[in-house]
């Protein structure tokens, strides 16, 4: 009997210890940045919350936000396009690999050594930079920075764009070769049926992975740290100034502005979740 | 070779412009010396630095560290729930959800107002394991979550109770060795994303591989572009094993950026 309830108290602690881990270091720093985006000198009070609306956090918002979407809308593009061409069944198989094995190391590679490899290729120094100009191209003097919305954007495009492949791969595979063949026996071009079959039925996927692409640039800190310095204003950067101190912030505007990354995060999230429910219909 | 029409082969030549020429300018970069001469120069003076050897041995600790945090902590607490407590499924679902929804930015921001001290704790570089872990949680969640359902675990441990095992035995016998395919890949993905973390160690002043990469990246680019060389090797070699560990298991991603 000893040894029975033994057996059964060990496997219970080992739930009860991660329920508790996850908690203590997960849950509750959540509910603390809640807590106190709300704290004042004398209680409770909305005025960090409020001045998320003054100008230069309005800046930080609208610029993570167009990033965000820029870089995931430039994915979805691409990615969907690529990933449509290697899965074409007239695809040599060595090449599907490659892609496949190729997106898997790129959309892992992120942060500062993507920003760097980058500030090798088209920074103010960088070899094509250089190489443009000797031919007479010079980008910097046309106003291109790649420390701005534009040059970011290209940056993140190279973890979006492998991202797209792998998470509409699975979508993409769904469409069924009988809905096709279906079509041309009808007398259907391959426009037509993309237009009425294939986009509309895609559609769902192609939104929640935007969604996912969004996200996924909108949280990203490390790589527009180390190509702006903090200097271009986006939420990730604003928040990681108020933490190192290198603003003249309270700890709670910090807070207020994690709660709104949160929230919008939250949105983003639900949002995809509605849609990829949606989506699975047709994947059955 | 087959067709693949004109508009795909436009697409594919696009896409790997885009995507190898910034890996191979940023080797040619890396190899720099001024004045038209190229070499290792910016890799020796590298190996040079006080930091290099003490800051990759400290990432890769943290690696090792994060992935036998998620082993002893994560795979039991699953493959039990699993067996005695299934209710608790969307409780775990929830947490292994969480770190999408609260950047890591954000994580370190709650850490760092509701964690002041004790100086043991966050004054070592082994507490960035704690924000490792839930960094990795989602990834590893989801590959062990789909290698214990291809296992029928009840079937399993009464086997094993019934012909005198432990638990203790059942597990380390019985399910790691199963779900091994799981844990290889979600241990590789892990040090994947903890030698290129930059977030954590950054804010909270610990001086890790990407931290030091940053830094050197500020005064020297072609030393930056040797380490941007060194650790997109480090993913391609850790992506390899997750690719071979998993065989046609999918592909899973990362957060770390």
């Amino acid at each position: 009997m000893i040894r029975r309830s033994l057996g059964l108290a060990v496997p219970y602690l080992f739930i009860v210890a991660f329920l508790a881990f996850a908690t203590l270091f997960m849950v509750a720093p959540t509910v603390m940045l809640a807590a106190q985006s709300l704290s004042g000198d004398n209680g409770i009070t909305f005025e960090y919350l409020q001045a998320l609306g003054e100008y230069r956090y309005i800046v930080a918002f609208r610029n993570s936000i167009v990033l965000s979407a820029a870089s995931a809308f430039v994915g979805v593009v691409a990615g969907g396009l690529i990933a449509h061409t290697v899965l074409k069944p007239s695809a040599p198989n060595s090449l599907r690999s490659a892609v496949t094995s190729f997106s898997a190391v790129a959309a892992n590679f992120g942060g500062v050594p993507l920003a760097f490899g980058f500030v090798a290729t088209l920074g103010s120094l960088g070899l094509l930079t250089q190489g443009l100009k000797s031919i007479g191209i010079d980008i910097y003097g046309m106003g291109f920075t790649l420390y701005s919305i534009t040059g970011l954007t290209i940056v993140y495009c190279y973890f979006q764009i492998p991202l797209m492949v792998i998470i509409i791969t699975p979508a993409l595979q769904s469409l069924r070769v009988e809905w096709r063949e279906a079509c041309e026996n009808l007398g259907a071009t391959p426009a037509q049926y993309w237009r009425m079959v294939g986009l509309p039925v895609l559609l769902p996927s192609l939104f929640s992975s935007f969604i996912l692409l969004f996200g996924s640039a909108f949280s990203a800190y490390a790589t527009a740290y180390a190509l702006t310095s903090g200097n271009l204003a986006l939420l990730t950067t604003e928040i990681g100034n108020v933490l190192s101190g290198d603003v003249m912030s309270s700890p709670q505007t910090g807070a207020a502005l994690s709660v709104g990354m949160i929230v919008v995060m939250v949105g983003v999230l639900g949002l995809s979740a509605f849609l990829s429910k949606r989506a699975s219909r047709w994947h059955k | 070779m087959k067709r693949l029409g004109t508009g795909g082969w436009v697409i594919l030549a696009l896409a790997a412009i885009y995507f190898i020429g910034p890996l191979v300018l940023t080797v040619i970069f890396s190899m720099w010396e001024g004045r038209g001469h190229y070499g290792f120069d910016s890799y020796v003076t590298l190996l040079q630095r006080p930091n290099i050897v003490s800051s990759l041995v400290i990432s890769v600790e943290l690696s090792l560290a994060t992935c036998a945090a998620l082993v002893v902590l994560l795979v039991p607490a699953m493959v039990f729930m699993n067996l005695y407590a299934p209710k608790l499924r969307p409780v775990f679902e929830f947490i292994a959800a969480l770190p999408f929804v609260v950047p890591a930015i954000a994580l370190v921001a709650g850490l760092s107002a509701l964690f002041t001290g004790p100086e043991w704790l966050i004054g070592t570089p082994f507490y960035l394991v704690i924000p490792y872990f839930f960094l990795a949680l989602p990834y590893a969640y989801r590959a062990i979550d789909v290698g214990i359902r291809a296992l029928d675990l009840a079937t399993l441990t009464e086997a094993g109770l019934s012909l005198g095992a432990d638990l203790g035995q059942i597990i380390r016998l019985v399910v790691l060795p199963n779900l091994r395919t799981a844990l290889v890949g979600s241990t590789l993905l892990t040090l994947a994303v903890v030698m290129g973390e930059f977030t954590f160690a950054n804010v909270l002043l610990f001086h890790t591989f990407a931290v030091l990469i940053n830094e050197v990246g500020q005064n020297a680019p072609t030393e930056a572009a040797a380490l941007s060389t060194l650790s997109f090797l480090i993913t391609w070699l850790a992506m390899a094993g997750v690719l071979l560990a998993g065989r046609r298991g999918g592909v899973q991603l990362s957060g770390a950026r």
